[in-house]
């Protein structure tokens, strides 16, 4: 019997899902320390407790509405995605509020999401299940037992810039955020 | 519950390891369960955890399946604690390493007194007519017992009333419906039983197992293998998920071609299967269907409500009329076919007219499903049905009318078709004869009339999941109240008095006693007199098989909260109980009633029922055949979690050997042993419902929603649920919304003759103009308060039955503003 894991993944519906929307901008972040992070205004309070690296990600007025731009966070082997929403959400941040980043790993089994910009959602080709990125990720429908990870922004009016500073929620395949 | 959510302890290699399969739904997925003390932990390297994964690296996708919902600290009664953690089984058949979102959450509902699991009830509560207080199993027993005696001497076993739990899985097994029946059917003999969901003791399959043709006639991999799958009234990728993901993807995205080719005939026609989607709604599962096959292989027929069983009648008479039925199995294996096929003729046309669907699509439904391959082959239909045909209008005969289709076309039988159910819960049920008759006594309808002194809910829980509930709800909180008003004059600690002073209340003044067994307070509970607290898969052994009929042990992995116990060990006491007040009068013929339950474990109950089931001289029947005396916990737990497929035909080299395919022989469960084909015309709809489709605007469809399980009984308790549906959705058409003033979150409230309920607007496009869909079973507002009294001939309700009109009753942004309105459709 073959094993359901190792099923064939369809290459057309592979390349329909994760072509299109997604746009290709990833940008070099740089890593501080913890300690770096002392004083930065957090928009919220996280749940996590380890040591997160401080990563610039990109500028805000370098986003375009419903354009993800890729960033590898809190390391190169994560998968994540910025996202400018085009209206206020729960935890953005940003001069508009609208700003949020996501691990793109689905949260179920890790098979990688891609953002539909017309339901603006996240999506499994795989199992799929289907996150809201205006409401802290919250899975709408599908297989998962947690929402989509966070990544927690900070963002400096002074230099326009956004970082990423931690994760809320379990990227997936891993025991810690921090390998 | 993890506080901390961005890592999680690894099992050391050195953890206990234990099966367990998934209660929640009938797929019945495969997990094991890690259990280490709570200060050790294993580390990242392959070598130094269980899961032998290496996590000082990213894991690939499809690696595991593991989040922090798998992952919990329990107590144990001797106040020690450990780390467990709950993870698909990749090497189970079933689920093949793949969770559920209702699997994945199995570690985070085991108890340790905190988070949801801090609302179990952890002792018997007794309420004293103000309040309820913990009191001992002794006492809770000895009143149940006692006021069951009284009655039962009095009054004969008619006014003694169970609500009964009759599944597998999560709240019951075989150890627990051979406990249950034992006592309830055996000991006290009473016929007023209603079973699980439905208002009366009966079955949602009669007219297959009429037929000759048990409902679960084939193996999920027979969904690998078909040409066509047809889906009818069933959402399968929200509740038979696994079922679907593992089973049916592969087939209708080709990529069990290789194995249709070991399975089928040489030469046979092999490609990539069709489906064909029969439901009013696009669902869930049409989306996901037609991004995984392609539009050109999905079929949606969209039947105006009620009138499925117009189209088999149709599909048959084309199938017929154009050869493509099998006369040689006809012939052989089958008596009345001639009769059905006169009585159930319909044309196209006609059947266009009753269902709304295009003659074209009609016929290419049938050529998909019934005409040669290109090959000369039959096709392999399997036709798999769940509640829009099991609650949908008039069960007995439409379900008749698509066994008569499936039969006739020789889609059972064969690799890659069946007739099947898909179903909800796990099945498990091994019991005595059901005392009454067929149709079996309408309980609810008793209750409304007033009879009834004692009614027991036993894992089950009518306030949400009966029809006409509102009805049944006010009545039964006013007969409990009378009950409460003698019980704040007695004594609690004198059992004696108190049961004296609770039968004047049941007898004299209409009063309704209620004992209910379950997990947790339920809404009807919280308006009884008597809580029991039950115990679940890990608390307890226990045996159950999903919907190919595949057995497995759940293992015991801790210890159940407080002092609840195991449903078998608990109607064990009860009988013991009143086998004591009985020898205690000398009365040797009524206690005799009672014997035979000196049970210290479910494994005991096992023994007693299951084991001896099916065999001459046994009351046991059920699940299985004679050879289910082969089957014990060692030689089940042996099997891991594919277990076995029941029937088990030996055990040979240590292993169990079951069956596939029931019926491979040709012999059918009828005293001929062919199938016996019922006539089933169309005649319209059940005459309650019609007078409401007739008088109201909206139809209110109602299901499931895959991130709630049954009567979200744990999922009201954690967040990820709860937050998800604070009340109750309904899915409406944005044009209908619009017209009504409505948007995305308003409080909406829907109304007819038989109730009011209130629901959270979620605007949905593929709802048909003049349709919704509301979550049904939900604590927070129960769907079925607008489900009318009307059942088919064996009491099955027509759930499905309910029309109404709607308004906007206003907007709470507290309910709202969690809530996320994105579609639920993948496209």
């Amino acid at each position: 019997m073959r094993h359901w894991l190792n099923r064939r993944i369809d290459r057309r519906r592979f390349l329909k899902a994760s072509g299109g929307t997604a746009a290709g901008l990833a940008v070099a972040g740089c890593t501080v320390t913890a300690e770096e992070q002392q004083g930065t205004a957090q928009q919220e309070a996280p749940k996590a407790t380890l040591p997160y690296p401080r990563t610039a990600i990109a500028r805000a007025s370098e986003l375009t509405v419903d354009e993800p731009v890729t960033f590898n966070y809190p390391d190169e082997q994560s998968p994540c995605a910025l996202l400018k929403t085009g209206r206020p959400v729960d935890g953005g941040v940003g001069p508009e509020g609208d700003i949020v980043a996501y691990s793109t790993l689905c949260s179920h089994m890790g098979m990688p999401l891609t953002y539909d910009a017309e339901a603006r959602t996240f999506k499994c080709f795989e199992h799929f299940s289907i996150f809201d990125p205006e409401l802290r990720g919250q899975q709408v429908c599908g297989q998962a037992t947690d929402d989509l990870p966070r990544i927690q922004l900070t963002y400096d009016e002074s230099s326009d810039e956004l970082s990423a500073i931690g994760v809320a929620g379990l990227i997936y395949g891993r025991a810690s955020n921090i390998l | 519950m993890q506080s901390v959510t961005d890592r999680i302890p690894l099992p050391p290699v050195s953890a206990e390891k234990r099966q367990l399969v998934c209660h929640f739904c009938i797929v019945g997925c495969g997990y094991y369960v890690y259990k280490w003390p709570i200060n050790a932990e294993g580390g990242r390297r392959p070598e130094e955890n269980a899961l032998g994964l290496d996590f000082t690296i990213q894991l690939g996708a499809m690696q595991t399946s593991l989040s922090p919902q798998m992952v919990n600290t329990i107590e144990e009664r001797d106040g020690q604690q450990y780390n467990i953690m709950i993870v698909p089984d990749r090497e189970c058949v079933v689920n093949q390493g793949l969770s559920s979102t209702r699997g994945g959450q199995l570690a985070s509902v085991m108890y340790n007194g905190q988070g949801a699991s801090a609302n179990r009830l952890e002792h018997p509560h007794l309420h004293t007519g103000d309040d309820w207080v913990a009191v001992g199993w002794e006492q809770a027993i000895g009143l149940y017992a006692r006021l069951t005696k009284r009655v039962l001497d009095r009054e004969g076993p008619d006014q003694l009333f169970f609500n009964l739990f009759d599944h597998g899985g999560a709240g019951g097994g075989f150890e627990d419906t051979w406990g249950t029946g034992k006592l309830i059917f055996s000991g006290l003999n009473t016929k007023m039983v209603r079973i699980h969901n439905r208002p009366a003791y009966n079955s949602e399959c009669h007219a297959s197992r009429d037929m000759g043709i048990h409902e679960l006639n084939n193996s999920y991999l027979d969904a690998e293998l078909a040409d066509v799958i047809l889906c009818l009234g069933g959402n399968s990728y929200e509740t038979q998920s696994n079922w679907f993901l593992v089973h049916w993807v592969p087939d209708i995205d080709g990529s069990s071609n290789a194995k249709k080719r070991e399975y089928f005939e040489s030469g046979e026609t092999a490609e990539p299967g069709r489906i064909i989607i029969v439901d009013p709604r696009r669902t869930p599962t049409v989306a996901v269907a037609e991004e995984v096959a392609g539009a050109e292989r999905v079929l949606h027929l969209q039947p105006h409500p009620g009138t499925d069983q117009a189209l088999f009648n149709s599909l048959l008479t084309y199938a017929y009329d154009q050869g493509w039925h099998d006369a040689e199995l006809i012939e052989r294996h089958t008596r009345g076919f001639d009769e059905a096929m006169r009585a159930n003729r319909l044309s196209l046309e006609a059947c266009s007219r009753i269902t709304g669907i295009d003659e074209a699509d009609l016929r290419k439904a049938a050529e998909w499903a019934y005409a040669p391959k290109p090959s000369g082959h039959r096709p392999r239909a399997l036709h798999a049905y769940e509640k829009g045909i099991i609650w949908g209008n008039n069960n007995y005969r439409t379900q008749a009318a698509l066994v008569d289709l499936a039969v006739a076309t020789h889609n059972v039988n064969r690799r890659g078709t069946g007739v099947v159910r898909m179903g909800g819960h796990q099945e498990g049920y091994i019991r005595p004869p059901y005392p009454g008759g067929r149709p079996a006594p309408y309980i609810d309808e008793e209750i409304l009339a007033g009879n009834g002194r004692m009614l027991t809910v036993w894992a089950c829980n009518a306030f949400q999941t009966t029809n006409d509930a509102e009805r049944y709800r006010k009545e039964v909180i006013r007969r409990s109240e009378i009950v409460r008003r003698a019980m704040a004059q007695a004594n609690p600690y004198d059992l004696d008095a108190l049961a004296d002073a609770i039968d004047r209340a049941v007898t004299e003044e209409g009063g309704l006693f209620i004992t209910t067994i379950d997990l947790y307070t339920t809404k009807i509970g919280q308006h009884g007199h008597l809580m029991l607290p039950g115990a679940h898969p890990g608390e307890r052994d226990l045996t159950a098989m999903n919907g190919e009929r595949r057995m497995r042990l759940s293992e015991q992995f801790m210890d159940p909260p407080g002092s609840a116990k195991a449903d078998c060990l608990i109607a064990a006491h009860m009988a013991n109980e009143l086998r004591a007040l009985y020898e205690a009068e000398g009365n040797a013929e009524m206690a005799e009633r009672f014997a035979g339950f000196d049970w210290a474990a479910p494994e005991d109950a096992f023994e007693d029922g299951f084991r001896r089931a099916n065999q001459e001289g046994s009351e046991a029947s059920g699940h299985g055949d004679a050879n289910n005396r082969l089957v014990t916990y060692d030689r089940l737990r042996a099997m891991g979690n594919n277990g076995v497929q029941l029937p088990v035909k030996e055990y040979r080299d240590g292993e169990l050997i079951g069956t596939e395919m029931p019926y491979g022989s040709y012999e059918f469960d009828t005293d001929d042993g062919k199938v016996h084909f019922i006539p089933a015309p169309w005649e319209g709809f059940l005459e309650i419902a019609a007078e409401q489709r007739e008088k109201y605007p909206f139809w209110i469809n109602n299901g499931r929603t895959n991130q709630i399980w049954q009567s979200a009984y744990h999922d009201r308790y954690i967040d990820f649920r709860r937050g998800r549906y604070p009340l109750a959705p309904l899915e409406i058409h944005p044009d209908d919304a619009a017209e009504l003033g409505v948007d995305n979150g308003d409080i909406v409230e829907v109304r007819n003759d038989y109730g009011t309920v209130h629901a959270l607007a979620y605007l949905e496009p593929d709802i048909p103009r003049g349709q919704t869909f509301m979550m049904f079973g939900y604590p927070y507002n129960v769907a079925g308060d607008i489900t009318t009294p009307a059942v088919d001939e064996n009491i099955v309700p027509y759930y499905k039955g309910a029309w109404g009109e709607l308004r906007r009753i206003g907007r709470y942004e507290g309910l709202a503003q969690g809530v996320s309105f994105k579609r639920r459709r993948y496209r």
